[in-house]
């Protein structure tokens, strides 16, 4: 391995607002050696031997919580998952109180994902162990959105000055903010779409354009990122009936023969079929959804990878300094 | 014992006195302003410190009885005494709430007993504060109330409301109204707009507030009875109680230290410190309300001591409590953001703080002139502290000023005559 963690200073990853480009550049670099380290036969490497990962799940993840765990595997780190359902959560013990425990047992990066936002960043302030947000409520999923734009990458060579749009439920959407605070940050272009109601208030300010008109809106793209529409996230807000969006804001062949010819198709899954998105579209040639999966892989080995070294060196210094004062004492 | 206050700077905005002054103390009462020398008294050495009536705040949760986990009567008044606050008026939504005279009863003997400063007792508009039925508010005025709110609720059903109105001044109780619009601010936790959408949080729009704002003035008119709006948190809100002043509806106002300090950026790192309800809003809502506050257009501020358990408000912010502590910070607060800024002087302080707060509430309070009784609070404008968790005389630490350097003190306290707070460096023996 050549990846330089020089000047990776974060212990956690909360979130992609706080990243520079230069940071993200960094992330989609060392991702792109461990993609070549998960092509191998023998598929693991040594980096995070010794090093304990905590999956801690308060929301139902399937796919982001075993890409974690393979993540943290091909680096030689020990998993260890725990959900809601299996554990002191559920008796109401406290998020800190949860993250002080897990790290009294030696605990060296905590991968949480919650239903609330603000909860990861919650959670940082009161460890010490690195954190990695796996999505906090509305707020942000940034390994998503690395892996999206790691495969755009991969697909068109370079991130500046590309058209990217994001269709689907925006307001309700970590993936959506992750991906906007990205994708400008790296001079994409940016249009969101969705009915009034899913777009939140103010979006415009954040350097995206805002279309109601999903021809509009793959008009001029050179990728597409389809969001999943979370009716089980309904509480309260009108929602759309599901036909009804189908029929305005579904991801169709008949709507991609009008986009441009080589339009990526992203998805960060689990697909609603019929909803979102047709099955032709999904299992279509424009589609790199499952290319955007095994990319996850190698984005968060590459984030799990920078974020043990910067905390190891911290914590050395930390130890230097306290050595130091003491010794002064 | 004598008391006399000597070489400060005395600010007093029912007499305008606004310079150096001596002010003589005996029996509870102030018996003279001006320049006094000292016989047979205990002298309180106020050079280079401003001399002020102590603050009347009007909106406080002494959480007691109910929640005597967060908050007591005895340590919410010695954090309004370490504050410079001498007199404050309870909100009624304890467990139980302050719907029946027996109630307010029960709580006024607390008073008696632990009580470190004035306090008064507002009672509820409506039992349970449930918004269905009203309470009787000739029994609740009978056993010592003020005034009447629901606060922490608006009354949703319109004819109730103005109900509430005529009865409320058929028995000459102030009405303070928490305006909120419940169906507009659903399970918002954060104010709308772009912050909301950065931080993925559900917001309350302006108008769940300023349209209950609109809506009471109108009822307070209809009923011909004066009417004073809670924390006015937004420029909307501002324009619709101008207007109304304009008219000469008998209409106040209050706000709070923390909407004329922070704004919603400073929810940035979900901090749970700064989720109040209503929410912080724009830089343009705080600029308009400071200037409302500086013109009279608000009349009044007040803290809303909303003290909290660190379990109740350490958690994920959606879950956390809304309400902040504020007694023991408004002063300093303010003098250090408002007046060393330039945006308020200390009359204005004064004025907002004190005066007016008595006005509304119509007490023979807020005003140092002979005669008055002695509620007096001391300001060392020069002295830093920083507020730390350890530091609250108040049950709970739920302060965004937590960390924060503030540039003034409060030196020394009297409430009717006698010190309740003051660390005695500015005592001395004549």
């Amino acid at each position: 391995m050549t990846i330089e963690a020089k000047t990776w200073t974060r212990k956690d990853l909360l979130g992609l607002q706080e990243l520079s480009a230069q940071e993200i550049n960094m992330v989609l670099a060392a991702a792109e050696s461990f993609k070549e380290v998960i092509g191998r036969p023998i598929k693991k490497v040594p980096a995070l031997r010794g090093k304990t990962v905590v999956n801690l799940f308060y929301e139902p993840s399937t796919r982001t919580r075993i890409s974690f765990e393979i993540a943290a595997k091909r680096l030689s780190a020990d998993v260890i998952n725990i959900a809601t359902e299996s554990s002191s959560i559920r008796k109401g013990e406290t998020l800190i109180d949860t993250g002080r425990n897990i790290e009294a047992l030696k605990v060296d990066m905590i991968v949480v994902r919650h239903s609330c936002s603000g909860a990861a960043t919650m959670l940082a302030r009161h460890v010490g162990a690195s954190v990695i947000n796996a999505g906090d409520g509305w707020h942000e999923h940034p390994t998503q959105a690395l892996l999206d734009i790691f495969t755009l990458r991969e697909k068109l060579k370079h991130i500046e000055g590309i058209r990217v749009a994001i269709i689907g439920d925006i307001a309700h959407s970590r993936v959506a903010r992750s991906n906007i605070w990205a994708l400008t940050k790296l001079g994409a272009s940016v249009t969101v779409c969705a009915p009034a109601l899913l777009i939140p208030p103010r979006i415009q300010e954040m350097g995206v354009r805002v279309t109601h008109d999903i021809a509009d809106a793959l008009s001029d793209a050179d990728a597409v990122n389809v969001l999943r529409m979370q009716f089980e996230r309904d509480t309260g807000d009108a929602f759309p009936q599901q036909l009804e969006y189908f029929k305005n804001f579904g991801v169709t062949e008949e709507r991609l023969k009008k986009a441009k010819k080589n339009i990526i198709v992203m998805h960060p899954g689990p697909i609603n079929r019929g909803i979102e998105m047709s099955s032709e579209v999904a299992d279509g040639a424009h589609s790199v959804i499952l290319e955007q999966v095994t990319n996850g892989i190698a984005v968060r080995m590459a984030v799990l990878f920078l974020l043990a070294q910067a905390n190891h060196k911290g914590r050395k210094a930390e130890k230097k300094e306290m050595e130091g004062k003491e010794k002064s004492l | 014992m004598k008391i006399l206050i000597k070489g400060g700077h005395v600010v007093d905005p029912a007499t305008g006195l606004d310079g150096p002054a001596d002010i003589l103390v005996d029996e509870g009462v102030v018996k003279n302003v001006g320049k006094i020398s000292a016989q047979d008294c205990s002298v309180v050495d106020a050079s280079g410190k401003i001399v002020m009536p102590g603050l009347v705040d009007m909106h406080v949760h002494l959480r007691e009885p109910g929640r005597e986990d967060k908050e007591t009567v005895g340590t919410g008044t010695k954090a309004a005494a370490k504050g410079g606050v001498t007199t404050v008026l309870a909100m009624p939504n304890t467990n139980p709430a302050m719907d029946e005279g027996r109630h307010v009863r029960r709580l006024a003997e607390i008073i008696q007993k632990t009580a470190h400063v004035n306090v008064l007792v507002s009672g509820c508009l409506t039992m349970g504060r449930q918004g269905r039925e009203l309470c009787d508010f000739a029994v609740l005025k009978q056993e010592g109330a003020v005034a009447v709110s629901d606060d922490g609720s608006s009354v949703d059903d319109d004819r109730l409301m103005l109900e509430a109105f005529k009865k409320a001044r058929a028995a000459g109780l102030l009405v303070i109204c928490h305006c909120e619009d419940r169906q507009l601010s659903g399970k918002g936790v954060v104010n709308l707009g772009l912050i909301s959408t950065q931080l993925g949080l559900r917001g309350i729009p302006k108008e769940a507030e300023y349209r209950r704002v609109e809506r009471d003035i109108v009822l307070a008119a209809q009923a011909d009875c004066p009417v004073h709006i809670a924390h006015v948190s937004c420029r909307e809100s501002v324009d619709l109680i101008a207007g109304a002043k304009k008219k000469g509806l008998r209409v106040t106002a209050e706000t709070a230290p923390h909407y004329l300090i922070f704004t919603e950026e400073d929810l940035r790192g979900y901090n749970t410190n700064f989720k109040m309800n209503p929410p912080l809003r724009s830089p343009e809502d705080r600029q308009a309300l400071r200037q409302a506050l500086k013109e009279g257009l608000i009349d009044a501020l007040a803290s809303d001591h909303a003290p909290h358990t660190e379990s109740e408000k350490d958690i994920e912010f959606d879950h956390a409590e809304f309400g902040i502590t504020g007694l023991e910070t408004e002063l300093a607060a303010v003098a250090t953001e408002l007046v060393k800024t330039g945006v308020l002087t200390w009359m204005d302080v004064a004025r907002r703080m004190a005066y007016e707060p008595a006005r509304i509430l119509s007490i023979d309070k807020g005003t140092l002139k002979p005669g008055a009784t002695a509620d007096v609070v001391i300001v060392d404008p020069l002295k830093d502290w920083t507020v730390t968790k350890a530091g609250f005389a108040s049950m709970s630490n739920n302060s965004p000023f937590v960390g924060r350097v503030l540039q003034t003190s409060v030196a020394c306290v009297l409430c009717r005559g006698k010190v309740v707070f003051g660390n005695g460096a500015c005592r001395k023996q004549a």
